[in-house]
């Protein structure tokens, strides 16, 4: 016994350190961007993030037009995705016939595959000339909003949303078609029992599966928000902060791609260093965020009892 | 509310449904549409035998770059294959511990830092001490996103092996590391290998973290204290680039880039289909 206990020590503690190396990398990267960035940090404080002005050959730093695209383009591409990637999962999990469901998981998890340097030729190639057609065939009276200001250029904000949004939605769907089959198959049962709709049984369900459901939707959020070759190819470049759908703008990820080898000083390259350091604290947030919503949904999901078979009996398709 | 009304919401809903399948498919299907056909238009042999040409030159091919992205891909999996392993073992073998959870917690935060993340971090630790950008530079980038995908691959899959042959080999007076290295981890071998292929075919279509840290090469070099050229950084000089044949290659190279991830998930989903069948056997 006493050989074999020091051996499981030996066993655990070998383990352990690579177990260690996965918490040391996080925190070094938190530190190493915190070090490299240290010099802008001093410099200009908050005002960071409030000046609108980048203009590096002049020394002038204002990230605000860069946190402005991330958000802006990551909320627009979670407004077009959500729905669609929900519409996804419930009809893969609910409506679809087993023998359609597996292909179907396959293809959606495909878009997820495809590296993003393919979506963003596509996006200049295919994309930013059919979204520029698109514009310019818009009547006056709705170029004069103000979300649609500007010369139809297709580089620039819609397209960079939309090659977001098919980005984004396997992962939704992915985790919101999980997060549905922890709905135990009691309550779509009971719904129909009372005599409920199709709709009216997964609205239950949905609603029951809620708090996973936001999760599923967050983590979409903190893809979309770190998302760097494909925006950075369709987005425009240029940094500004506008509402116009048109106007090529720039984003977090995109600005440290394009011109973190051209930082020719020091300053610029602690600048581009904050904005990912910033970058990195953010998606932390939104991801840790996104999974406890799903853990603690799976976790009641587990608690609730499931006298039945897991298998949700299909409403009937005839 | 009406019965009429409620049935039509109903089937209205379930149109939606279908529709959004219907919605996601229309871009995947232009995706591959164009890389496939662009891509075979411009693909020859000379883009794997060749190497760029000067610019304003047709022709030449990427052969360093194709070199390149194996060189890196290699050099990643060498750091992150056995550190993912380990600590996949350790998370499953001691899943009820804190320091699990806590290593747990680290690796799916690491796997959602974003890719220019890691690189900006890279580049502080593997170019800036050496002032120079590097193939091993780019491999340590793509190494630190490849571990935690591996790990948590590990840990699951060896979670789903059978307790009782874990005992089995325990009440046979294994210690704990015999047990798991000769019989728990063999049993879950496949499925892992499985995760591997997966993880190297996912960083090998990442451009991000190798912009600055293996860089770009114009030249043919195996040389790991080097900058090297790339696959994906290629693609990305070409496609913004003004030159229509530089256009033409970087399809090429899209091409090779798709079949290498489809050819790959395709792999994987038989070899998941075939365990599965294996286990539903017992």
């Amino acid at each position: 016994m006493g050989q074999g206990w020091r051996k499981d020590i030996g066993f655990r503690a070998g383990t352990g350190v690579f177990a260690l190396l996965l918490i040391l990398i996080v925190g070094a990267i938190g530190v190493e961007l915190t070090l490299q960035s240290m010099q802008s940090i001093s410099q200009f404080g908050l005002d960071f993030w409030r000046t609108e002005i980048w203009d590096p050959v002049a020394g002038e730093f204002g990230a605000l037009p860069f946190i402005w695209g991330t958000l802006y383009s990551s909320i627009l591409a979670l407004l077009i995705a959500t729905p669609i990637a929900l519409g996804i999962a419930v009809f893969i999990s609910e409506l679809c016939p087993a023998l359609l469901r597996q292909p179907l998981v396959f293809l959606t998890e495909l878009l997820a595959a495809i590296p993003s340097i393919v979506y963003g030729l596509w996006g200049i190639f295919v994309l930013v000339p059919a979204v520029r057609t698109v514009e310019a065939s818009l009547p006056d009276s709705v170029r004069s909003l103000p979300m649609f200001a500007g010369p139809p250029l297709g580089l620039g904000m819609l397209s960079a949303a939309l090659v977001l949004a098919i980005m984004v939605i396997p992962f939704t769907s992915s985790v919101a078609r999980e997060v549905l089959k922890s709905v135990p198959p009691a309550q779509r049962e009971a719904a129909y029992a009372l005599g409920a709709t199709r709709f009216e049984a997964i609205r239950a369900a949905l609603f029951y599966a809620r708090t996973g459901i936001v999760g599923a939707v967050m983590l979409g959020f903190g893809r979309a928000l770190g998302e760097t070759m494909a925006v950075t190819m369709v987005i425009g470049n240029n940094p500004q902060v506008s509402l116009s759908l048109f106007a090529p703008q720039y984003t977090m990820a995109a600005v440290i791609a394009n011109e973190f080898t051209e930082a020719a000083d020091d300053l610029y390259l602690a600048a581009l260093v904050e904005i990912g350091l910033v970058l990195f604290i953010i998606t932390l947030l939104v991801n840790t965020m996104s999974r406890l919503l799903i853990w603690s949904m799976a976790r009641s999901g587990a608690k609730a009892p499931a006298a039945e078979p897991a298998a949700a009996p299909a409403p009937g398709t005839a | 509310m009406t019965d009429t009304l409620r049935k039509l919401l109903s089937s209205a809903f379930v149109g939606f449904c279908a529709l959004s399948v219907l919605i996601a498919l229309v871009p995947l299907a232009f995706i591959l549409f164009f890389v496939i056909t662009q891509g075979i238009r411009a693909i020859n042999l000379d883009f794997f035998t060749h190497m760029p040409r000067p610019v304003g030159e047709a022709g030449g091919g990427m052969a360093n770059a194709i070199v390149g992205t194996l060189i890196v891909t290699g050099l990643a999996s060498l750091m992150a294959v056995p550190i993912g392993i380990v600590s996949g073992i350790y998370m499953s073998e001691y899943a009820g511990t804190r320091f699990a959870a806590a290593a747990r917690f680290a690796a799916d935060t690491l796997n959602g830092v974003p890719s220019i993340v890691i690189g900006v971090f890279a580049y502080g630790v593997a170019v800036l001490p050496f002032k120079q950008f590097s193939a091993m530079a780019g491999g340590f980038a793509l190494g630190v996103m490849m571990i935690p995908i591996i790990a948590r691959t590990t840990e699951e899959l060896l979670l789903l092996v059978p307790g009782s042959m874990r005992e089995g080999a325990l009440a046979l007076g294994a210690t704990r590391a015999r047990a798991v290295f000769t019989v728990v981890l063999p049993a879950a071998l496949p499925g892992i290998v499985t995760g591997v292929v997966l993880a190297l075919a996912r960083i090998a279509g990442e451009t991000a973290p190798l912009l600055f840290t293996s860089f770009n090469n114009r030249f043919f070099t195996t040389r790991l204290t080097q900058p090297i050229s790339t696959l994906t950084v290629q693609v990305f000089t070409y496609a913004t680039g003004p030159y229509e044949d530089w256009h033409r290659q970087a399809w090429a190279g899209a091409l090779v880039l798709v079949t290498i991830v489809l050819t790959c998930s395709l792999l994987a989903r038989f070899a998941t289909r075939r365990l599965e069948r294996m286990h539903a056997r017992g």
